[in-house]
């Protein structure tokens, strides 16, 4: 598991998603502002129904008690925590580890074969 | 029944297909072994036609090879059966097989009865019942340019369609004097008549065929017994169907005089071993032709075999469809041949709508109903008829048109609990309440518990009804709330931000909502506050709300690449524009198409590209067309009196200003308008929201029409405007509009819901009856005045620019966007084009670049 420098706060836009490249792989993040705490998601952005590369692109809110992002395409719900879809149980899309240190956002990957000239920092 | 018993089926047709899934459902180990005379597993004999239009022959297929498998069902394709020995327990096959039985199903169906017309065995004269009837139909018509149906029936004009579909000049040809003389009264069948011949097809009732010989013109000639005859190329019969019954006539099972197998309540044949359904079994006499008493049928066999006792008790005739895009319902009794039977009529000869109920002696039952060129009252009526329901005292505004609001409705909680709802599953009210009683409240999950509406969808708007009636009377509130997060109406909504003048959704969830919003509320409530306020949708505290079209200023297509629709206002553009626009094309590759509302859409953007692309398009004078807002779409135009010989005014001037004029408004659904420079109304003014038509005296004004799903005539609002009134009407209308209308309400639909309808909104409108006027123009004034290009707007904002990118932290594409090239020039690649594209080792090279942009 390798954590990956990808994005610096500025990058990102409150209550929505920006698209980032780890390691060849498309990633939705996520930046939510709940009852004044920033949360930050990261979750595949290939839509497994719309087979296209857009969930960054995609409303978030809630259900429930579950925070989702609604597919542009055609609209069903991903939840943020565990990547289930919501109106179809049976397809999930992966979802990673992310975190904030001063302006920088990590994200964790499982990558079996780092690259040598990736500059990527192991946290902790 | 024991496990071991052997259960062999005749016929893998719809019912036959249904028999099996029944079967297996209830008696999981029972071994069932299918013979299927046809070169597939069943299919959808209903939508037969629908390969006509487009749909693939494979989404037919009502089940697969594999499920049959994984269900341990065994089966035998190509295999048909050629004889019964019923003291054997033996069935055999033309291809010399034979298989030994414990119980048998005969679901052989029917077959299309060919009249022995002399002539009928030539090429070219087929017959419509079968997948493999479809393709020999497509191959004759490649070399026809007439085709003639002989049969006036349902299945006839269903044929009928099919030939209009493959471009062929189609007649049908009726013995009897009208059409569908089954399901129909003559006034019935002469209206059907009028308007199939509207459509351009000839339709000749009272011909009887003599001999289909050489024609002069055409390949054959049909030459009738009155001496008058029709040339054609290719010749389809319908003449009727004939039930597939001789296996067991020669096996010595009781055959009715007319034919078909006879069955008792348990669909027995005269052997008890051997059962019947479908179309093939005669049941007290009855034949029946429709797939839903066959499913009926099917579940009872299903049923005795497993030793339950369901019993067959004949099933409802009555019929509704939509044949060549006219609406025709017949239920029960339709010629009111019932002694004593009375008759109520309605023809409107403008409008071509008859409807006729057939009612009991002493007018308080429907024993049947007919109705043509509009079925809108089929479910409640036959909800009468099949529970043999009290009429309302005057039974004939059930069939009258709704000039006011005091049409009787027919109550959901009325409907006894054996009322059934969906025919399609044989969902009755009591399932829809029981599903209920288990803790559904909601119909998606309705629907996915009790199956009910979902095959032909006929039955949703009923299931709605009792749905939301049963919830309302356990107290479960039916509402318009927006979501789960607002518990108000967008009017409501729309209040509460210009009465507290709130500027922003964190602000309204605040104190009006819950939760964290959602797709639905989110662009909803962006939309009021951009009606309200005007303000820049991309302006950092409005950006996450937007729908993903509207934050990117385009429309996302299916492979989340995107389409740019500049604004041609009234559809007029200059050679140079045009010039500008091909060269942006050919720069970028992209794709062209003249779209239906008269501009021109460019597809194929990625997303870094759109604000090269627009930067391109600004700085050559175009804007921003709103393709992706729900907002002013287009406003077409005819050419009008500046060129037209005809034209009365400029509408092209006028469609242009009204286009600026209203350009950038957010509403409730998108809008549409159109000008037409005179009567002959070339811009189709009166399919649009605002229709504008020239007059020799100024411009007559249409409200409400829509195109798209549910098309809708717009109405004739006011006369003669000259046009300072017209814009004023506008004005309040669309503010109107904007206030009060439901979230994604079209101004058809809201207009419907109106109370009061076309006549208060005049009051409203032109009389100003709630002294709104000035406040609704003042609103208007207000937004067009603070208009501003959204892409200029965006161009000049690096920080809005930024989220034109794919990655944040690399400046690559999508490589998942991949293209090819079709009539020259580029579409989306499919799923299999991509994989093949793919194994080049693009992505790899891909990955190695982006590591160098990393952090
Ligand atoms: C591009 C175009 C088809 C074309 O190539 O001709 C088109 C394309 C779309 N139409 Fe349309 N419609 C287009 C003209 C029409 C017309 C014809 C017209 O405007 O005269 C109609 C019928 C008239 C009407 O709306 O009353 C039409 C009725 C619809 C409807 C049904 C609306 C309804 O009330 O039933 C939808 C669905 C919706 O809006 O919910 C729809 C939705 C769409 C969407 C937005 C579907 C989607 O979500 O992807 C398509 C996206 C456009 C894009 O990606 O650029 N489109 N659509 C036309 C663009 C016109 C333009 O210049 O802006
Ligand atoms: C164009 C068209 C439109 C229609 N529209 C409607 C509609 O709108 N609504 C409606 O309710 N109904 C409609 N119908 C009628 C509906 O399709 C039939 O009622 C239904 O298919 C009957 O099912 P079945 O299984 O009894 O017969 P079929 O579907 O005809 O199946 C019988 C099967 O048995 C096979 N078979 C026969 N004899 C043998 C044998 N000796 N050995 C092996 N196999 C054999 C046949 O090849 C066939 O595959 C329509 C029919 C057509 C053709
Ligand atoms: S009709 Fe409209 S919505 Fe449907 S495919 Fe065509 S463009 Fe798209
Ligand atoms: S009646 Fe066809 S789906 Fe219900």
């Amino acid at each position: 598991m390798t954590w990956f420098n990808v994005a610096t706060t500025s990058d990102l836009v409150d209550n929505s998603g920006v698209c980032v490249l780890v390691n060849g792989q498309q990633i939705a993040l996520f930046s939510l502002t709940i009852t004044g705490q920033n949360q930050l998601f990261a979750i595949d952005n290939f839509d497994p129904i719309g087979q296209a590369n857009v969930l960054a692109r995609g409303i978030t809110g809630s259900i429930g008690d579950r925070l989702v992002v609604a597919s542009p395409l055609y609209k069903q719900h991903f939840d943020l925590h565990n990547g289930q879809c919501i109106e179809m149980p049976e397809i999930s899309v992966g979802v990673y580890p992310v975190q904030r240190q001063e302006q920088t956002i990590w994200i964790q990957l499982k990558s079996s074969q780092p690259r040598a000239e990736t500059k990527m920092e192991a946290m902790v | 029944m024991t496990a071991s018993q052997h259960i062999l089926v005749v016929g893998n047709g719809m019912v036959g297909h249904h028999f099996v899934e029944q079967l297996r459902a209830t008696a999981p180990t029972a071994t069932i072994t299918v013979l299927c005379g046809e070169p597939q597993l069943a299919y959808d004999r209903v939508y037969l036609s629908s390969v006509f239009t487009g749909k693939d022959r494979a989404e037919l297929a009502l089940t697969s090879e594999q499920h049959y498998r994984e269900q341990g069902i065994k089966y035998h394709l190509n295999c048909w059966v050629s004889r019964i020995e019923p003291q054997s327990k033996t069935v055999f096959t033309a291809n010399g097989e034979n298989y030994h039985y414990d119980k048998l199903v005969l679901a052989t169906g029917s077959y299309p009865f060919v009249p022995p017309i002399p002539g009928h065995q030539q090429e070219h004269c087929l017959v419509y019942r079968k997948l493999d009837d479809l393709t020999a139909i497509a191959h004759s018509a490649q070399d026809s340019q007439t085709g003639v149906i002989i049969g006036g029936g349902l299945l006839g004009l269903e044929a009928a369609n099919a030939l209009r579909q493959l471009g062929l000049t189609t007649h049908v040809v009726e013995f009897a004097p009208q059409l569908m003389a089954v399901q129909l009264d003559v006034a019935g069948g002469q209206l059907l008549t009028q308007k199939i011949t509207a459509l351009g097809l000839g339709v000749h009732t009272g011909k009887t065929t003599q001999a289909i010989v050489a024609g002069d013109e055409c390949r054959y000639r049909l030459e009738f017994s009155d001496g008058s005859f029709l040339e054609t190329d290719l010749v389809v019969f319908s003449a009727g169907i004939r039930p597939y019954d001789a296996l067991a006539k020669d096996a010595g099972l009781a055959i009715g005089a007319k034919g078909g197998i006879i069955i008792n309540d348990y669909c027995q044949t005269s052997q008890q071993d051997i059962y019947a359904i479908g179309e093939c079994a005669l049941w007290q006499n009855q034949l029946f032709g429709l797939v839903a008493p066959g499913y009926q049928m099917a579940r009872v066999a299903a049923s005795h075999l497993t030793g339950q006792a369901l019993r067959f008790q004949g099933a409802d005739m009555s019929t509704r469809l939509k044949l060549l895009g006219v609406e025709v319902g017949s239920i029960g009794d339709a010629h009111a041949r019932t002694p004593g039977a009375q008759c109520l009529t309605y023809q409107d000869p403008i409008r071509q709508i008859y409807k006729k109920l057939v009612l009991n002696d002493s007018g308080d039952k429907l024993l049947g109903a007919v109705l043509v060129g509009d079925t809108a009252e089929y479910d409640t009526l036959l909800q009468y008829f099949l529970n043999a329901l009290p009429l309302p005292a005057a039974p004939e505004s059930l069939i009258l048109p709704q000039l006011n609001a005091n049409t009787p409705t027919l109550s959901a909680d009325l409907l006894p609990d054996h009322a059934m709802l969906c025919s399609c599953h044989n969902v009755t009210k009591g399932d829809i309440v029981a599903s209920i009683e288990q803790g559904h409240v909601e119909l998606a999950s309705i629907k996915r518990c009790t199956k009910a509406s979902t095959g032909c969808g006929g039955c949703a708007a009923l299931l709605k009804s009792v749905v939301d009636t049963e919830l309302t009377l356990r107290g479960v509130a039916v509402n318009n709330h927006l979501c789960e997060h607002f518990a108000y109406s967008r009017q409501a909504l729309l209040h509460l931000v210009q009465v507290e003048q709130l500027t922003t959704f964190e602000q309204l969830l605040q104190r009006y909502g819950q939760g964290q919003g959602c797709d639905v509320c989110k662009p909803t409530v962006a939309s009021i506050l951009a009606s309200v306020w005007n303000e820049y949708i991309l302006d950092n505290k409005h950006v996450a709300l937007q729908d993903t079209n509207d934050t990117f200023l385009a429309n996302m297509q299916k492979d989340g690449s995107y389409s740019v629709v500049p604004r041609i206002a009234g559809g007029e553009i200059s050679s140079a524009k045009l010039l500008v626009l091909a060269q942006v094309a050919d720069d970028f590759q992209l794709y062209c198409k003249i779209t239906g509302g008269q501009r021109i859409d460019l597809f194929g953007a990625r997303l870094e590209q759109l604000p090269l692309i627009w930067r391109r398009l600004v700085d050559a004078g175009f804007e921003t067309g709103h393709a992706y807002g729900k907002s002013l779409r287009t406003v077409k135009s005819c050419v009008g009196s500046t060129w037209c010989r005809y034209g009365v005014q400029d509408s092209v001037g006028q469609a242009i200003s009204i286009e600026s004029r209203y350009k950038g408004l957010r509403s409730p659904h998108k809008i549409k308008m159109a000008v037409s420079g005179c009567t002959r109304e070339c811009a189709e003014a009166q399919s649009k929201d605002i229709g504008v038509i020239a007059t020799e005296n100024g411009w007559n004004l249409y409200v409400c029409g829509n195109g798209g799903m549910r098309p809708r005539h717009a109405d004739l609002f006011a006369t003669d405007l000259d046009t300072p009134t017209l814009i004023r009407y506008i004005d309040r209308i669309l503010m109107f509009y904007i206030r009060t209308a439901d979230r994604l309400q079209r101004t058809s639909v809201w207009l419907e819901k109106l109370e009061g309808g076309l006549d208060y909104l005049r009051q409203v409108i032109i009389d100003d009856s709630l002294g709104l006027a000035a406040e609704l123009e003042k609103q208007m004034a207000g937004l067009v005045n603070s208009y501003a290009c959204e892409w200029q707007r965006t161009l000049d904002d690096p920080e809005a620019l930024k989220r034109f990118r794919h990655f944040v932290n690399s400046p690559e594409g999508d490589s998942n966007i991949l293209f090819v090239q079709e009539r020259g020039q580029i579409r989306p690649a499919t799923l299999e084009e991509k994989q093949q594209q793919q194994r080049i080792p693009v992505t790899m090279i891909e990955s190695e670049e982006i590591t160098h942009d990393m952090v």
